[in-house]
């Protein structure tokens, strides 16, 4: 990655459980502290980044300031729905159409068309001239995605919706959406991960998917998170198991501790193995409390 | 009381929480469990962890249950299967169609796939029809159920609602019958938003649609019908809630909403198991670091260092305690089951027997092991 290696638009993925949120949150307080005006978009009505940002709720499905040049907003895809009526069809008409149950009904039915309307209002987001009435322009979009196959699903949504649609404007959108997402200078995809068994499992699986579905991109790097520090050599191990059954109890947690890292190496192991070179790991400590300094030092450990 | 106690007489075992808590290895070492007080036992799971599905032989999706060997002797049985959720759901639709006709329009729709998981909620629904099935077949004392690793995985509980509403949804009967008095009242306007969701989406689509709907109109009736039996089937006192977690922030979250979740639906929750927590102890001896020095041979780096790693493991330990106090609260569960990280690999049949080995021990005998390990 170059020296600044946030482009406009950043998506944060991951198994769920990983602490996505927190590394969007700390990636998104970190760019704001430089000065770039920065929002943080989260998905499906959450509210997570909010809670470890410990800003107050608000109106959380709007742009909402939430610190010095950092804002934040919750997606919520019928909402967005609403604002596209608006936005696409003279006035009266959209208000006849939101109300229509049958609308309702045959939008929930069309496929793809949530994961569209969410991802179209993040691309309307990060775009140098708003269509927002109002809307003002972002340096910084990071997007805190859903999990792995729900967050795929969200990227790839545009393209799956063109190719279903056969033609109308959504279509042409639709096509203008995914050009964005294809484009690494345009959009970075990271991934956070755990060094356990399954998060590694489906990042590697990640890995593999997002040149699929985008040919000119890539898991950008991947933040492993709450790695366990190293305290003792091999050696060192040896003498504890010697001394463990004289001492019991401490020695006893060092050890399952260095049990608990060893694991974690091994499954570290596996993913950069299955990721190449290409794919650089980062490891970020284990935060004992999230205060604005434990996210500082987060996002620093992230983007070295 | 050991958790098969808890579990008391049992036919069917629904065991939820968030992923990665190692539910699918929890479910397993219960079966495991049932299977050595002599039942004869299928493991339903869906997505199970790679090494995990190969240590249990179902690495394939498959539509039946395998046989899995077991260490030692064992008075009953365990069988495996890893759910196949469209195929379930296909086969559902299959066993609901009449005619050949009908079958073709529904499966070969470009909708279906689509609208099989908006409206069912695809895996949280099949997984239920499946084990409906099975436990209908009379082929297992007991089904234990690995659900979905979701936030909506209790989503069956409102399979019914859910299907009913979509069905007697104005909405839809005015697409698929726009005539009579509903269509007057409901359907104005429809002809508009016709158009514009035609006009914005491209009009195949909405043909597509449209045919979709009048064939799986068909079919409703039958769905509507097993939702209902589904349901039953849940409030049955035979059948019992396990909920897992670890003693995190997230998983512990997702647990309480699932224990809430249940309550709605007067649903019981026999027993909570919490996984991979720190053994912590609330006033413990302090480390003398000069007796520790000696006894790792004068070395006082050493004996920091251990220091050190006893303070952080007593960090995680002191922030997995509120978590749990939190949880006890939210569920109202009096008597969790603690699981420190055992040794091996949650992952491998090690760690399955490992796991049931201390599920399987009484409250006395887990309370003294975590104790002799605290710090």
């Amino acid at each position: 990655m170059p020296t600044n290696p946030l482009t406009p638009l950043v998506f944060v993925t991951g198994k769920g459980g990983t602490g996505k949120s927190t590394v969007a949150a700390a990636l998104g307080l970190a760019a704001a502290r430089q000065g770039r005006r920065t929002l943080i978009a989260e998905t499906h009505d959450r509210t997570d980044v909010l809670a470890i940002l410990g800003a107050r709720r608000g109106a959380v499905h709007e742009e909402q300031r939430v610190g010095d040049h950092l804002h934040h907003v919750s997606i919520d895809s019928d909402a967005v729905l609403s604002e596209y009526l608006t936005d696409q069809l003279p006035g009266p008409i959209a208000a006849v159409v939101r109300r229509s149950r049958a609308f309702g009904t045959l939008a929930a039915a069309t496929p793809g068309l949530r994961e569209l309307l969410t991802i179209g209002k993040i691309w309307e987001m990060a775009q140098p001239e708003r269509r927002l009435p109002g809307g003002e322009p972002y340096d910084l979009v990071i997007v805190d995605a859903p999990a792995t196959g729900h967050g795929m699903a969200m990227l790839s949504a545009p393209q799956t919706f063109a190719q279903a649609a056969r033609g109308g404007p959504i279509m042409r959108q639709a096509d203008m959406i995914h050009e964005t997402i294809a484009d690494p200078a345009q959009t970075t995809i990271l991934a956070v991960a755990r060094a356990e068994e399954l998060p590694v499992s489906e990042t590697i699986e990640l890995a593999a998917s997002v040149p699929e579905a985008f040919p000119q991109q890539q898991l950008q790097r991947v933040l492993v998170n709450r790695v366990v520090p190293k305290h003792f050599t091999t050696a060192e191990l040896d003498v504890l198991r010697a001394a463990e059954p004289a001492v019991g109890a401490p020695i006893h947690a060092a050890l399952s501790q260095a049990d608990r890292r060893a694991g974690q190496q091994r499954q570290m192991s596996r993913l950069r193995r299955a990721l190449g070179p290409g794919t650089p790991l980062r490891t970020l400590p284990e935060l004992p409390t999230i205060g604005d300094d434990d996210l500082l030092a987060l996002a620093k450990a992230a983007l070295r | 009381m050991s958790v098969i106690e808890r579990l008391g007489r049992t036919e069917i075992c629904l065991v939820v929480g968030a992923g990665g808590v190692g539910k699918t290895t929890t479910s397993a070492a219960l079966a495991t469990l049932l299977a050595q007080r002599g039942e004869r036992v299928a493991l339903v799971t869906i997505d199970p962890a790679k090494r995990l599905a190969q240590a249990l032989g179902i690495e394939t999706l498959g539509g039946e249950p395998q046989r899995v060997g077991l260490p030692g002797d064992v008075p009953g049985e365990l069988w495996a299967m890893m759910l196949d959720s469209q195929a379930t759901f296909d086969g559902l639709v299959t066993s609901l169609t009449s005619d050949e006709e009908t079958r073709q329009a529904i499966l070969g729709n470009p909708i279906y796939a689509r609208l099989s998981s908006a409206v069912a909620g695809s895996q949280e629904f099949t997984a239920v029809a499946k084990l409906y099935e099975l436990h209908r077949s009379r082929r297992f004392d007991v089904i234990v159920l690995d659900t979905p690793p979701s936030r909506n995985a209790l989503d069956f509980l409102d399979a019914p609602d859910h299907l009913t509403a979509f069905v007697e949804g104005r909405g839809l009967t005015s697409i698929i019958a726009p005539s009579g008095p509903i269509a007057r009242i409901a359907g104005r306007g429809s002809g508009l938003v016709f158009g514009t969701l035609g006009r914005l989406t491209g009009s195949d689509l909405l043909v597509d649609i449209q045919t979709f709907l009048h064939a799986f109109g068909v079919v409703l009736d039958g769905f509507r019908d097993r939702a209902a039996a589904v349901s039953r089937l849940l409030a049955d006192p035979a059948t019992s809630f396990v909920i897992v977690t670890t003693a995190e922030r997230d998983p512990a979250a997702e647990a309480m909403h699932f224990a809430e979740r249940l309550a709605d639906s007067d649903l019981q929750v026999r027993a909570l198991i919490i996984n991979q927590v720190t053994p912590y102890a609330e006033n413990p001896a302090a480390v003398d670091v000069g007796a520790l020095a000696s006894a790792l041979g004068g070395d006082a780096a050493l004996a920091a260092n251990v220091v050190r790693a006893v303070e952080e493991t007593r960090a995680s330990g002191r922030r997995e305690q509120d978590e749990i106090a939190s949880l006890l609260d939210g569920t109202g569960v009096r008597e969790p089951i603690i699981v420190p990280r055992l040794a091996g690999d949650l992952h491998d049949v090690a760690g399955v027997m490992a796991l049931s080995d201390w599920l399987g021990a009484d409250d006395a005998a887990r309370a003294a092991r975590l104790a002799a390990a605290a710090v």
